[in-house]
């Protein structure tokens, strides 16, 4: 680590992104203690985590990490009461407060009898939310959680993850090596590179667009353009109201999809217009070619 | 020194080789051989028993059971119920002995095989190989540090298992100790235990230095 | 067989101090007191190794020179040295050999635990006894419990052969009988051995039903 220094914003995502070897892991485990800084300084709330008892600092802070790290000797019930029990909560509260956060991160109440080993991948990595949940820690530590699952079941924890922080705002630092993540779950991402030195903090709509250097521009990906429309609403968006809904079109549900959604939908259809749908499906107009263009040019210089 | 018992170079020097039954050279030749046929026999019968377990899955457990048990028994008993059937022999150590390595050697055969990567084994058939090919060139290769190490443990446990005998009168080296404890005298002891454990390092050593000739490849991956 | 009536069938093979109550209280006796006192020093040895990692070294020279050395040899060994005027030089070898088999597995088993829930443990604030206590104890504990089931096979056998060297317990029928060339007490006292080992087995069987958490055996079938 050499002289990272950035702040995580309260009620925010912070998502740390970098190469294998840059030290993203190391930084989030300094938060808790996992590892102790030699040098440098962490505040948690204005209080340097140094002069916090580990075990104590950690029972305040939620952590996630990659394989879930469930406890196998115990149910799921139990595993989401750890932290409330350590904390010597009554038996009964822990247990309560567990089922809760069970059917929050979107678990069949009727596996909480179950052992980990019962469950599927995604099923325990819910199980890790919850359990890092319980105590409701306003601090949210998750290292790769999501990268040991498939592809499809990673979209649908990431898209829980965003409906949780919606509802509960903590104050989440997230490590991941997919840059694509990063963007997708970030209030702000901070890249890293090899050896620990912090590359470019920016949401990630400033980092699609102006990159720092040819290292962020590089692990960025070739498609950023592209990507960086999925910041860009369609709010501006020209319709036209007077054309009728072409056959097969692709839908876009407007004000509220990215302008790359209504791009994809328009490329996707035969007419090469996409149709605009509120959000409960009606018709509201017709994007064509045109109106998308202006769309495109006024996102470019804007 | 003269008048006293003699001293533990004196008595081996003695007793060293002296033409008789029962001389140290004797004994070792004997232990030898009543702890290496139940090694290499252990092994020839645990190889088929341990494939036949692979290629037929509900055979392992009732296998697995039996051969559980049987190296739950004392040695002792199992001499003395054999000495009806076999006699006073070799034998007679042999045979339990044959029985408890190939509860060692069985699993280690099983898990061997199982060691062997699925991505393997499938680009091997998919190569062509037919399922002996297949077995001799490819799964047993890869299984052989699971069964050497079991060997390792076999030979060492057979090793200073054999001396046992020496409570039906056929004990290799633990001959010593019998003698020593008869005629309270130390010496035998002492020659025993250090020529059983040098014995059994040994016969490690070899097994290990096998295991690096025969599966360079292990030493090769654990070294990066 | 006639032996087997011979021996099991003479009412003064159940009386007196070398009955068969007596000799078997006796193996049991000896058994548990050697396993007991090799346990109290292997099983928080294996723990401090295992979870600190430092040591291992010592842990597997230990079970190697243990497994090399000859039971009958070390038994007569310590009986020349220190007499048979108690138990004593009998006992120390028998919990030196079963010290190792404990030692190693529950060194292996805590050092085996996955490095990623040792790592949860510790990011909810479970302090260092509690992670052994309350996680790597229960999830090790199938390969700690191998272990005192081979250290007590072990301790049953070197029993046995202790006999030798004029400790009671079962053995004594084998051996007094295979001197005396009584072979209805070798037959009837080895068979007797035999069954309790196999007692022994199924004890330390139901005792791993009981203490391993289904979740770490994984018994139960996903329904």
């Amino acid at each position: 680590m050499d002289r990272l220094s950035l702040e995580a914003p309260t009620g925010e995502i912070t998502v740390f992104v970098g190469p294998s070897g840059c030290g993203k892991t190391t930084s989030l485990r300094m938060i808790n203690r996992m590892i102790d800084a030699t040098e440098g300084r962490i505040l948690l709330d204005g209080e340097p985590v140094q002069d916090i008892d580990p075990p104590t600092l950690r029972r305040g802070i939620g952590y996630v990490i990659q394989q879930a790290g469930l406890f196998p000797h115990r149910k799921i019930l139990d595993n989401v009461a750890t932290v409330p029990y350590l904390l010597g909560w009554d038996r009964r509260k822990a247990r309560d407060r567990a089922m809760e956060l069970l059917e929050r991160v979107g678990l069949d109440p009727g596996l909480a009898g179950r052992y980990p080993f019962q469950l599927s991948g995604g099923q325990q990595q819910r199980v890790g939310v919850a359990r890092a949940l319980a105590a409701d820690p306003p601090v949210l530590l998750m290292d790769e959680p999501f990268s040991a699952v498939d592809p499809v079941v990673r979209t649908s924890l990431q898209d829980e993850l965003l409906r949780l922080q919606s509802e509960l705002n903590k104050t989440i630092v997230f490590v991941t090596h997919d840059i694509d993540e990063a963007i997708k779950l970030g209030d702000q991402v901070a890249v890293l590179r090899v050896g620990g030195k912090l590359a470019q903090l920016a949401a990630p709509k400033t980092l699609l667009s102006e990159p720092a250097d040819d290292f962020v521009r590089e692990f960025l990906g070739r498609d950023r353009g592209i990507r960086r429309l999925q910041f860009v609403s369609t709010e501006g968006l020209r319709l036209r109201t007077d054309l009728p809904a072409p056959e097969g079109a692709g839908t876009f549900v407007f004000g509220t999809d990215s302008l790359r959604t209504a791009l994809d939908a328009a490329l996707l259809s035969p007419s090469g217009t996409a149709v605009a749908v509120d959000e409960r499906g009606e018709v509201v107009g017709v994007a064509t070619r045109e109106a998308l263009d202006e769309a495109l040019a006024e996102a470019a210089h804007g | 020194m003269g008048d006293g018992p003699p001293s533990l170079w004196e008595w081996i020097a003695r007793n060293w080789d002296t033409g008789r039954v029962g001389s140290i050279r004797d004994l070792l030749g004997d232990h030898l051989l009543m702890s290496l046929v139940p090694i290499v026999l252990g092994l020839a019968l645990a190889l088929p028993l341990g494939l036949a377990s692979v290629r037929w899955r509900w055979l392992y457990q009732p296998t697995a059971g039996i051969f559980n048990v049987i190296y739950a028994l004392p040695s002792l008993p199992l001499f003395m119920l054999l000495i009806s059937v076999t006699g006073l022999s070799p034998i007679t150590v042999i045979v339990p002995l044959t029985f408890y390595a190939m509860a060692v050697l069985i699993p280690a055969v099983v898990d061997g095989i199982g060691s062997v990567p699925p991505h393997v084994r499938q680009s091997a058939v998919a190569m062509g190989f037919t399922p002996l090919r297949r077995l001799v060139q490819i799964e047993l290769p890869i299984a052989a540090p699971v069964v050497i190490a079991g060997l390792r443990v076999v030979a060492v446990s057979s090793i200073s298992l054999v001396s046992v005998g020496a409570l039906i009168g056929e004990g290799g080296l633990g001959m010593l100790f019998t003698r020593a404890y008869q005629n309270p005298f130390l010496p035998p002891v002492v020659v025993g235990i250090v020529l059983i454990v040098a014995l059994a390092l040994i016969a490690d050593g070899l097994l290990l230095l096998a295991q690096r000739l025969l599966t360079p490849w292990v030493r090769a991956r654990g070294a990066s | 067989m006639n032996w087997l009536i011979d021996f099991f069938g003479d009412p003064a093979r159940w009386t007196g101090f070398d009955g068969i109550p007596v000799r078997l209280l006796e193996h049991l006796e000896f058994s548990a007191l050697a396993l007991a006192l090799a346990m109290l020093v292997a099983v928080p040895i294996g723990l401090l190794i295992g979870h600190t990692g430092r040591g291992g070294v010592l842990v597997v020279v230990s079970a190697n020179l243990a497994r090399a050395l000859p039971t009958l040899g070390l038994l007569v060994l310590f009986v020349l040295l220190l007499g048979t005027a108690s138990i004593w030089p009998v006992i120390i070898p028998l919990v030196l050999l079963a010290v190792p088999p404990i030692l190693v597995n529950t060194f292996e088993g805590i050092r085996g635990v996955d490095p990623e829930l040792r790592d949860a443990a510790y990011g909810m604030g479970l302090r260092g006894g509690q992670v052994l206590g309350r996680v790597l104890v229960p999830v090790a504990l199938p390969l700690i419990l191998l272990g005192l089931r081979l250290s007590a096979i072990q301790v049953v056998a070197t029993t046995t052969v202790a006999a030798y060297t004029g400790l009671g317990g079962l053995g004594r029928f084998v051996i007094d009988g295979f001197a005396t060339k009584d072979y209805a007490s070798v037959v009837g006292g080895s068979v007797l051995i035999v069954l309790f080992a196999l007692v022994v087995q199924i004890a330390f069987t139901l005792a791993q039903r009981v203490t391993v958490s289904p979740g770490v055996s994984q018994r139960l079938k996903t329904r």
